[in-house]
């Protein structure tokens, strides 16, 4: 019995490159950085001052009239995903409930939803006078804020937090009734998602689905998580630009961000039958987990990894000399960029010195829960455009890496591109696209 | 109607669970069948003035009597080390040997995986709040974010820190069991752990895996989560009686009550659990997924989505509405989820809506939010082979509106073949599995 083929046929991006696929496409061709000082909240007193931040937008020019007084109900994590799920409907050609209800295409029962969020945490700001009318004599005191401040909290507050309401709010803009998940893996999330999503619709549940990764991470809470576990980089603050240098001799930690990202999938049959523009096929994918209780970093074998990605080689029906791109997760950690390194290499074998590998978070910043889903963005563009561009901030190799980075821009037809993640806390995955075009 | 065809079948072959009512499957049951309510005054943290001050907590758990890894998975948020002893009594009833580094139980460690609905853990909640309170300036209303990092560097562990994040429960579990498959966490909301069951369901029959620890775990008994539930009115505040305020489908309910633990069961395809010899303890036969895309604050007035869930894991299954036994409803004794849900309910069961015996163990359990699901799971494999369906407790002031056989008060001894479990979850997710006897064919 032949499986479903799965195709993808719309791309949506917001990203510290721009606002929009297109314009995240442009930046990484071009070889720009998205990452700066923070804007979002005074760093003052953190140890890493930069991040990936998204640029200006009015959320209102992105929703339907009929979902305007939602947008009240809208964390950072739930625009950013509205914004990048409008873009990848049109781009697909998709016309619903919220886009154009005279010419809808598809059919609401049969479309999916299936994105990769982050942990939110909530505005502290917006919080802050609720604990303030709590405090006694400068101290927290939880009787006088259950019953003095509770009242001051909107609400509805929970609801900008739950990371489903990315996936609901969508549905409710777009009309979207099938399947809807929400995957809670960190920096795996956003390949995992994509996997699912795509089996959802091999296996017949339904004929398109949006999905992806979202996440805003340049929240205080967040950031301060990073720092705390040795994670973000406090050596870049006097030159951002720089200071993300995935598999760099000269790496000293991540930078991180804020992203959603969404590809439009379907049926071969469902896609060919609407006379929608491809892509790219997904091939496969595939997963595991690291073993490492010191969970915060890759164990250093990277054997979780290479089990995703031999998982995902053998879902796709290929091997490793069939790729001609890896996508890495590489976060500019450097004793997580050689991990993954390594297991890359012990799946690459005698490839490893001929296969491109090309790391984008140099550029758009560890974006966590979106991260995997920009890197198939970009990969879709890789097969389309038939270029791979070039890393940034890569000069030198992390000691030990043999993987082959991209120093130029290559003109070539891509047959084959895998992008891989992994996550503190062990989830690791990895995505096959097939370029579909003769 | 006949079953979609998939690579292999799949059956479970271990349970566990930590609840307010249990520890252990076997006292869950035991609770149950005796009508016993986990609810009474929180003692986690000091809710003497908010408007819910009772809810249904596991009491007295030890994780380090669970694991050989003690110091580790005790540093886990509360679901988590809730799930490493959830985990240990599932893999010790299915013959997964989970205390060597060198298991001979059979299961290539790369062919097993976890999926779990997990929430988030606590916020440290001294530091955050000190943080806040230190830090913000009323009369400007503005945040001084230096003093606001230097309580936060100061205060906050990066352990505890990452240990908040959703994905750290299968993290512990993956150590716990040297599980090398597939590992995946979700979090739609209340439907979540019947999401994992029904998506690690579908990795085995499609080849993914052999073995699937899945299930949930969640805790959100702590004060922002209290707020936030209490905010939205969505928790009951019979704060004078605590074991009777979760009553569904009664004309009094007014609110779930919140609860917290982990529950896992043990999915197997039938290949690998009759190479094994592992014990069968029912097969999944169905799994359905829908969206209300309706609002972001209320459930489809007529139950659409959830009906949707329903038929899509009926047709998943290959069976009738007919067939269809008893039904473990989501029923959170909120006024909205109990009507809507009899009215997806009879939407989808038309003339046999009212004859099928549909029960809510959240009368007794509480609400344990993203691991609810698969606790209640559990309970219905319970009810297959004990022949015995739990009740709705606290069922005497029946609702006039609410008319389905909800199994008032009495447990009721009648033979079980097909067995529905519902889900439903904020912002409008709904997750339905089908589990069915299985007969050694």
């Amino acid at each position: 019995m032949d499986r479903r083929r799965v195709v993808i046929t719309g791309l949506g991006a917001v990203t510290p490159l721009g606002l929009s696929a297109g314009r995240t496409w442009e930046g990484l061709r071009e070889g720009r950085c998205g990452i700066g000082l923070i804007r979002a909240f005074d760093p003052v007193g953190f140890t890493c001052k930069i991040a990936g931040q998204v640029g200006q937008y009015d959320i209102r020019d992105y929703v339907p009239k009929s979902h305007r007084k939602a947008t009240k109900l809208m964390s950072r994590d739930i625009e950013l995903s509205v914004i990048a799920a409008a873009e990848a409907l049109a781009d697909g050609a998709v016309a619903t409930r919220g886009t154009d209800p005279e010419r809808i295409n598809i059919d609401p029962e049969r479309f999916a939803i299936n994105l990769g969020a982050g942990l939110i945490s909530c505005d502290l700001v917006e919080l802050a006078p609720a604990v303030a009318a709590g405090a006694r004599d400068g101290r927290f005191d939880i009787r006088k804020w259950g019953a003095d401040g509770l009242s001051l909290v909107t609400p509805l507050w929970l609801l900008k937090y739950l990371p489903n309401m990315l996936a609901c709010h969508i549905g409710i803009i777009h009309d979207i009734q099938g399947p809807s998940n929400t995957v809670t893996c960190a920096e795996a999330s956003g390949h995992i998602a994509i996997a699912e999503a795509a089996a959802i619709i091999e296996r017949g549940d339904s004929d398109i689905a949006l999905c992806g990764g979202v996440e805003a991470k340049v929240n205080p809470v967040v950031m301060i998580r990073q720092c705390l576990v040795g994670r973000a980089t406090s050596r870049g603050n006097d030159n951002p630009e720089s200071a993300c240098r995935p598999f760099d001799a000269a790496a000293t930690g991540a930078a991180f961000g804020e992203a959603a990202a969404m590809v439009l999938i379907e049926g071969l049959d469902h896609a060919e039958g609407r006379g929608a523009r491809i892509y790219a096929e997904i091939l496969g994918s595939g997963q595991s987990t690291n073993l490492n209780p010191v969970y915060e970093h890759l164990e250093p074998d990277g054997a979780g990894v290479r089990i995703a990605i031999e998982k995902a080689l053998a879902d796709a029906g290929i091997g490793p000399d069939d790729l001609d791109l890896v996508i890495p997760h590489g976060t500019g950690i450097p004793q997580d960029d050689l991990a993954e390194a390594r297991g890359i290499e012990a799946v690459l074998g005698a490839s490893t010195s001929q296969v491109p590998v090309w790391p984008t978070k140099s550029m758009v910043s560890n974006t966590g829960a979106a991260a995997g889903a920009v890197d198939v963005v970009a990969a879709a563009r890789v097969v389309t455009d038939g270029v791979i561009p070039a890393a940034r901030n890569y000069e030198r190799p992390i000691e030990g890496c043999r993987l082959n980075i991209v120093r130029e821009p290559i003109e070539t037809k891509v047959r084959h591109v895998l992008c891989c993640s992994y996550t503190y806390g062990g989830q690791t995955a990895a995505v096959v696209l097939r370029n579909t075009n003769p | 109607m006949t079953a979609r065809q998939y690579k292999h079948r799949v059956v479970i072959t271990g349970m566990g669970i930590v609840c307010p009512l249990s520890h252990d499957v076997q006292g869950l049951w035991e609770a149950l069948m005796a009508g016993k309510s986990g609810a009474n005054y929180n003692t986690i943290f000091d809710a003497s003035t908010f408007p819910t001050t009772f809810d249904a907590e596991v009491k007295d758990y030890d994780v380090s009597a669970r694991t050989s890894h003690p110091e580790f998975h005790a540093q886990g948020n509360r679901g988590s080390t809730f799930v490493v002893g959830a985990a240990a009594e599932a893999c010790r009833q299915a013959g997964i040997d989970v205390e060597t580094d060198h298991p001979t139980d059979g299961i290539d460690r790369t062919r097993m995986g976890i999926y779990l609905g997990a929430g988030e853990g606590s916020v440290d909640n001294d530091v955050f709040m000190a943080a806040i309170v230190k830090a913000w300036d009323n009369e400007r209303h503005q945040m001084d974010w230096g003093k606001w990092a230097q309580v936060a560097f100061d205060g906050m562990s990066p352990v505890r820190e990452l240990e908040q994040e959703p994905n750290m429960p299968a993290g512990h579990l993956a150590v716990l069991t040297g599980a090398r498959g597939p590992t995946r966490s979700c979090l739609t909301a209340c439907a979540a752990s019947t999401q994992a069951v029904g998506e690690a369901t579908m990795m085995i029959r499609r080849g993914d895996a052999d073995v699937m620890l899945a299930g949930g775990a969640h805790s959100m008994i702590h004060p922002l989560g209290v707020m936030g539930f209490n905010r939205l009115t969505a928790l009951s505040t019979r704060n004078d009686s605590p074991q009777t305020a979760s009553r569904p489908f009664s004309a009094g309910r007014d609110g779930f009550v919140l609860g917290e633990g982990a529950a896992i069961v043990i999915l197997e395809s039938l290949e690998s659990a009759r190479k094994r010899g592992a014990p069968v303890l029912a097969e999944v036969i169905g799994y359905g997924s829908s969206a209300d895309a309706f609002r972001v604050t209320d459930m489809h007035e007529e139950g659409r989505g959830g009906a949707q869930a329903i038929i899509a894991a009926l047709r998943d299954a290959g069976i009738s509405y007919q067939d269809v036994d008893y039904i473990n409803t989501h029923g959170t004794s909120t006024s909205e989820n109990d009507s809507v849900e009899t009215k997806a309910i009879k939407a989808v069961f038309k003339d046999k809506a009212k004859s099928i015996p549909a029960s809510s163990v959240k009368s007794m359990l509480g609400h344990l939010i993203g691991a609810a699901g698969a606790a209640e799971l559990i309970t219905c494999v319970l009810a297959i082979r004990e022949a015995v369906v739990p009740p709705t407790a606290n069922l005497h002031d029946p609702d006039p509106e609410l008319d389905l056989d909800y199994v008032p008060n009495e447990p009721r001894k009648m033979e079980v073949n097909v067995a529905l479990n519902e889900s439903f979850g904020f912002g409008g997710q709904n997750n339905v599995v089908i589990i069915r006897k299985y007969r050694g064919d």
